[in-house]
């Protein structure tokens, strides 16, 4: 298990607790976990459905906040933000890929990827350069007046990740992101994935394949809402 | 930031065209009809005030009272209670700016081969005064004419027309009941007076010569109608209370009998029916305005399906970094763009019925600025009111909900 320094850690979590309200009563979600994610680590959260590795990962992208306990994003407590801090954060400091891509589809590709730079009041012609600039760095850069649903699904989730990466984030959040790929495809978006680590880009992507989870240099394991194992990689050393 | 915004509510608008367009249309048709009625109404008002122009302003009309003889009585003016002495009189009150005793009737008048009944007007030169009243050529009789009743005419367009074709009258010398007339002037056009009567089929004379050598009179001096016109409006109340004790006075009418004569308030019938065009023209107004308000609600209503729609974009722009306010004015915006352009739309086409009402049936319309930018304000007003409350909906969203949203 990697030693992490409080100081350089992206992530820190303490003694967290996610419950919600059901018509059955309060449903623990998540129950006293604690993970801390330094920079420039490549982490796979892995569980069964219904473990609260999803609810784990709204928390971690500040779209959701936790009913007790602490979290720590880039030396900040989430807690205390306000709605516009928290859509800074997720503007600035977090890059989200999802599983379905979740382009707007009636933007084009260079557009999609521009999009977060307009909540941060980028200017049109830096806006159209950043984002042409990625588009070509995720292989697509021929494509950049093309709609999203004229390309494959692997090419859209190569737009996601450039649309995560274009306000140059210190922290990717991936959900299932290879869960609408077939295996091929989705090795290729793990080892866009691997680069960008390498880069120094800190990663954490949900999955349940152990095979995808094997391109990560660590592996955090849920079960039944709390942390069962949180060990390296025996593949971490391979690329990196 | 606002530039980017607008092109993407642009885009949103674009996806989805007809929806847009009939949305848009509810503003049209609200602005449309705003502009178009207010136009008409405006445009009664001012053909109301001209109207009133044309009469005078600040006129009472005096009539002698009815007479009663062997059981029939005459209607007002019927009598000769009132004199060219009253006249006098009058215009001797404080207020009182002009006098105008009137002998009127109808008769026959011939030039060569032509004749034609018209109205004759029998007075003195300050009717014209009173009226306001020019002539386009010649000159006006005098008081000297009055005094020696000689036989000269101010003759209107319409009598002019009918009696001289395209003949210039001035100085032509024709016919009232064998007598003969020579033409001093001809009237300015009047046009239609209240109450359809056309003002231009007139000639008028001094009242003299009307009394005793066309109408004839039963008693020297008498007068069917003095018209009296009073410096200003505010005053017009106290010059009729000292004009009917005056008259009172000088026809010795005891404490408790009627008037031998009726007073009537020109100004005021003028004034009632300037104030019945408004009130129709705001009443076209608010009618309007409904259906303005329907736009809007129809605004209101495609706005909300349109964020229920895009529930899963919103949650991807949260995702992406969206503040609630940039929410909230990406769908107001829309809004506004669609009330906008509708009402953009909607002053053309209200402007375009305005002008064809008047090629098509002669109403007055008024096209004025401040009903242009009114329907312009309450436009964007209507965009904002109505689009508020859907891109409030939209901000609120939670953004997890809305990401799963399919």
């Amino acid at each position: 298990m990697p030693s992490i320094q409080m100081s350089d850690a992206v992530i820190r979590i303490e003694d967290l607790h996610k419950s919600y309200e059901t018509s059955a009563g309060l449903f623990p979600a998540l129950k006293q976990v604690n993970l801390s994610i330094a920079s420039g680590e490549f982490v796979a959260i892995m569980g069964p459905s219904g473990s609260g590795k999803s609810t784990f990962m709204n928390i971690l992208g500040c779209l959701d906040k936790p009913s007790t306990g602490r979290y720590f994003l880039d030396g900040r407590s989430v807690a205390d933000l306000g709605k516009d801090e928290l859509a800074l954060l997720r503007n600035r400091t977090i890059g989200f890929v999802f599983q379905g891509y979740n382009l707007l589809q009636r933007m084009s590709l260079l557009d999609n990827i521009a999009l977060p730079l307009i909540y941060c009041g980028v200017e049109r012609e830096e806006r159209q350069h950043r984002a042409h600039d990625l588009l070509t760095k995720v292989g697509l850069g021929n494509y950049s007046g093309s709609m999203p649903n004229k390309i494959s699904g692997g090419q859209q989730q190569r737009v996601a990740i450039a649309r995560a990466l274009v306000n140059r984030p210190r922290l990717i959040l991936a959900d299932e992101p290879t869960g609408n790929l077939d295996s091929q495809t989705g090795k290729e978006i793990m080892t866009l994935f691997e680069e960008l680590n390498h880069e120094g880009i800190t990663i954490v992507l949900v999955t349940h394949e152990e095979d995808i989870a094997s391109h990560a240099k660590r592996q955090v394991r849920f079960f039944d809402g709390r942390i069962v194992s949180d060990h390296a990689s025996q593949h971490s050393g391979a690329l990196a | 930031m606002i530039l980017a915004m607008l092109g993407e509510a642009w885009r949103a608008m674009g996806a989805n065209r007809l929806r847009t367009f009939l949305t848009m249309l509810g503003m049209v048709i609200g602005v449309g009809a705003v502009v178009l009625m207010m136009s008409i109404g405006q445009g009664a008002q001012f053909a109301i005030k001209q109207t009133i122009a044309a009469m005078g302003s600040n006129l009472f009309i005096l009539l002698s009272g009815s007479t009663s003889a062997g059981g029939v009585r005459s209607g007002s003016g019927g009598g000769y209670t009132l004199t060219v002495g009253d006249a006098d009189a009058i215009s001797e009150l404080p207020g009182v700016l002009a006098v105008a005793p009137i002998h009127p009737g109808n008769t026959q008048v011939v030039y060569g081969p032509n004749n034609w009944n018209t109205s004759i007007i029998g007075t003195t030169p300050s009717y014209l005064d009173a009226r306001s009243w020019q002539v386009t050529s010649g000159n006006v009789f005098t008081d000297s004419d009055v005094r020696s009743a000689t036989r000269v005419a101010l003759i209107g367009k319409t009598a002019a027309q009918n009696l001289f074709g395209d003949e210039d009258p001035l100085g032509k010398t024709f016919r009232i009941r064998q007598s003969p007339f020579v033409i001093l002037g001809t009237l300015a056009v009047k046009g239609q007076a209240m109450d359809g009567r056309d003002q231009d089929d007139t000639i008028i004379i001094p009242l003299t010569t009307a009394q005793r050598q066309v109408f004839g009179s039963q008693f020297q001096g008498s007068v069917r109608m003095v018209m009296v016109q009073t410096a200003t409006q505010e005053i017009m109340p106290a010059v009729e209370k000292s004009m009917t004790d005056l008259l009172r006075q000088r026809h010795r009418i005891r404490e408790g009998m009627d008037n031998d004569f009726f007073l009537r308030n020109l100004t005021a019938a003028a004034d009632s029916a300037a104030e019945s065009t408004r009130i129709m023209s705001l009443l076209l107004g608010a009618i309007a305005s409904v259906s303005l308000l329907v736009g809007g609600i129809g605004i209101m209503n495609i706005m909300l399906v349109s964020v229920t729609e895009r529930t899963r974009e919103i949650g991807i722009r949260m995702a992406i970094g969206a503040r609630e306010r940039d929410i909230l004015l990406q769908f107001l915006l829309e809004a506004i763009i669609i009330s906008v352009i509708g009402c953009f739309i909607g002053l053309l086409l209200g402007i375009g019925g305005a002008l064809l009402t008047n090629a098509l049936t002669g109403t007055m319309v008024i096209i004025s600025g401040s009903s242009v930018v009114v329907a312009f304000s309450v436009a964007a007003a209507v965009g904002i009111f109505f689009g508020f409350y859907p891109a409030h909906k939209a901000a609120q969203l939670d953004p997890i909900d809305a990401l799963r949203y399919q």
